[in-house]
């Protein structure tokens, strides 16, 4: 065994002895890291959770999907002009724009929500007007029946799809499948239940009803243009820059908008979405990491006093280990250590209660389950260990340099 | 048969600075000691005893002066190495014992054997011989503090034996202790000079020093005697007991 790895045995030896004989004043000295470390790995497994959640959804979605909204800038908007996306934008879209399919339309009826009724049972949940083809771009589909196809949409037919949570809110027994229920007063025939997606940041995703597109245009009659959505497909994902700029000098033109005008519209991808997301996610870690990284150092802070009342308190310990045949290297060894071996049994126990925390967050809050990645438990560890050093370092160096005739005189 | 050197000191004087005042705690020291000598060492208070016996336990460095330990000029010695001399030629016992508190007796023992860097196994070993031979195999995992007076600075005689040095060095050993307990550790003294040690005991208490074959006195930071004792040491033992 070499030199340095047998100091670092018995180091640690001597450090565990230490520690455990004043269990609950080590207890005390690492609570600053235990805090910082549970807060780290609450925030990270909750964030993670959620981001893993988000990333799973558009997954679903397909690289290659595009969505167009309707965009007004704030000033304006606050002007009282609605940038809109119309149903003829769709048409153009549909039969000018190659490469493309699946082109769906989608509509937010009646504002966002609107009031359903069932059997003297009413909920007010979101009515979305849409083509069939929103489920395979969506990826919604039905549990139990059926989604409408491109007939019940040609024939105006009414019908609708209902959300998981619909069920429960309106309290349908038995087979939902035939029954009816009334939107705004309009009855529709239930003919398949989607699948359940869960809550998201306690927004309950399964809240709302899908309509044929056509049926809900002609029950909105001709009062008001709609403002829509419009998703679609792009076959080959390689031209996918063409025909955005495709998509937006048509819209464009269809708009009349001036060459030196802004866009009134969006032409978002699903992978640009997710970057946006991660973006988000990326930065509300680092930011939150900050700060439990500034209670971390709080952490160190308190570990540097108490280790120094430790040297002050043993004194004459470390007189005697010097008159033993201790080198300085051995006793700053041994501070050292026990500095770190603080820090590090303070990072585990942090680490065991910031995913206790984590869970518990999720659990109560509706937010999917955490997930705490490798790279936190080995930063937790790799940052204890490093202010467990950093901290450490003074008060084992004072105790190293200690004179040994003053520490054995020491009272 | 010519007797083996172990010390050698010459013209020893260490320095102090009080303020802006300077003087000498001691003051050209010259001293021989021998294999097996049981050395007193005497004086009154800040004749220089614990100076001599910090230098003499590599614990400090002489103001000038040579300091030779088994041939080796330690006065020259970086820390490190007085360290590691301090380790394996000199056993310290201490007035007030000077025991690790939260170690046990064993561990107290083993203590200066993990400077050298002895597998746990083998410390363990001569930690527990060490301690059989002071009479304290019964008392092995006993922190100081469950001990008696006795028995903690048997445990440091035990801790000063294990590594086998080549001089004891015991400051004031029976100071902390009661008539009955320093006979017995003064005994012990006795056993382990027959046995062949070398030992050296600061002590202000005339029956200690009486009990030791050569007795030094120090004064003012010189060495005012070096005597060898003719008193005969088996009778005095209960001479002590009246004594103190």
């Amino acid at each position: 065994m070499s030199n340095l790895k047998f100091k670092l045995v018995e180091g640690t030896r001597s450090a565990a002895l230490s520690i455990f004989a004043h269990g609950f004043r080590s207890f005390l000295t690492t609570l600053g890291i235990i805090i910082g470390v549970a807060s780290v790995i609450a925030v990270v497994s909750v964030v993670q959770g959620f981001s893993a959640n988000i990333s799973q959804q558009f997954d679903g979605m397909g690289t290659n999907v595009i969505n167009v909204e309707s965009y007004t800038p704030r000033k304006e908007r606050l002007q009282g002009v609605r940038a809109k996306l119309t149903y003829d934008d769709y048409l153009q879209i549909k039969y000018r724009v190659p490469g493309v399919s699946d082109v769906t339309p989608t509509v937010r009826m009646w504002g966002s929500n609107a009031m359903i009724t069932y059997r003297g049972q009413s909920s007010s949940s979101m009515i979305v007007g849409t083509a069939s083809t929103y489920q395979k771009l969506n990826t919604v589909y039905p549990e139990r029946g059926r989604f409408f196809n491109l007939s019940d949409d040609k024939s105006r037919r009414r019908v609708a799809v209902l959300g998981s949570s619909i069920m429960s809110k309106l309290d349908i027994k038995g087979d939902p499948i035939g029954q009816h229920v009334a939107v705004s007063g309009e009855w529709f025939k239930v003919i398949g239940i989607a699948e359940k997606r869960g809550k998201l940041f306690g927004f309950d995703q399964d809240d709302f009803i899908l309509l044929p597109f056509s049926t809900t245009r002609a029950l909105l009659g001709g009062a008001e243009e709609p403002d829509i959505t419009i998703s679609l497909q792009v076959d080959d994902p390689s031209q996918l820059v063409q025909v955005k700029q495709h998509i937006k000098n048509l819209l464009r033109r269809n708009h009349k908008l001036d060459k030196d005008a802004d866009d009134d519209f969006e032409i978002a991808t699903a992978d640009q979405m997710l970057d946006t997301f991660d973006q988000i996610i990326g930065s509300t870690t680092l930011v939150l990491g900050g700060i439990v990284g500034i209670s971390l150092l709080v952490g160190g802070i308190g570990i540097m006093n108490i280790m120094l009342v430790s040297v002050t308190e043993r004194t004459r310990e470390i007189g005697i280990q010097k008159a033993l045949g201790a080198t300085r290297f051995d006793i700053l060894l041994q501070f050292l250590i026990e500095a770190v071996f603080l820090c590090l049994l303070g990072g585990l126990i942090g680490l065991i209660l910031g995913f206790g925390a984590g869970s518990l967050i999720s659990n109560v809050t509706g937010l999917p389950s955490a997930s705490v990645p490798m790279w936190a438990i080995v930063l937790s560890f790799g940052f204890s260990a490093g202010i467990g050093l950093i901290f450490g370092i003074i008060p084992a160096a004072k105790a190293a340099n200690l004179d040994p005739i003053d520490a054995l005189r020491y009272e | 048969m010519s007797k083996q050197t172990i010390i050698e000191l010459r013209k020893i004087a260490k320095h102090y600075m009080m303020g802006s005042e300077g003087f000498y705690a001691l003051d050209g020291i010259d001293l021989d000691i021998y294999l097996n000598d049981y050395i007193a060492i005497v004086g009154s208070s800040g004749s220089g005893k614990s100076t001599l016996m910090n230098l003499l336990g590599c614990l400090d460095y002489p103001t000038a002066g040579e300091y030779k330990l088994k041939g080796t000029d330690v006065a020259t010695l970086d820390e490190n190495a007085l360290a590691g001399i301090r380790n394996l030629e000199i056993g310290f016992i201490f007035q007030n014992f000077n025991l690790l508190p939260r170690a046990t007796a064993l561990q107290n023992v083993m203590q200066p054997l993990v400077y050298r860097g002895m597998a746990l196994a083998e410390r363990k070993q001569r930690a527990q011989d060490a301690l059989a031979m002071v009479g304290l195999q019964d008392r092995m995992t006993h922190v100081p503090n469950q001990l008696s007076g006795g028995q903690r600075q048997r445990v440091a005689i035990a801790r000063a034996l294990v590594t086998q040095p080549a001089i004891l060095l015991a400051d004031e050993p029976t100071g902390n202790l009661d008539s009955s307990t320093t006979i017995e550790i003064m005994a012990l003294f006795d056993k382990l000079h027959s046995d062949g040690q070398t030992l050296i005991v600061v002590t202000h208490e005339k029956e200690i020093a009486e009990r030791c074959h050569r007795v030094i006195t120090l004064k003012d930071g010189r060495l005012m005697s070096d005597n060898a004792n003719q008193v005969p040491v088996k009778p005095l033992i209960s001479g002590i007991a009246t004594h103190v």
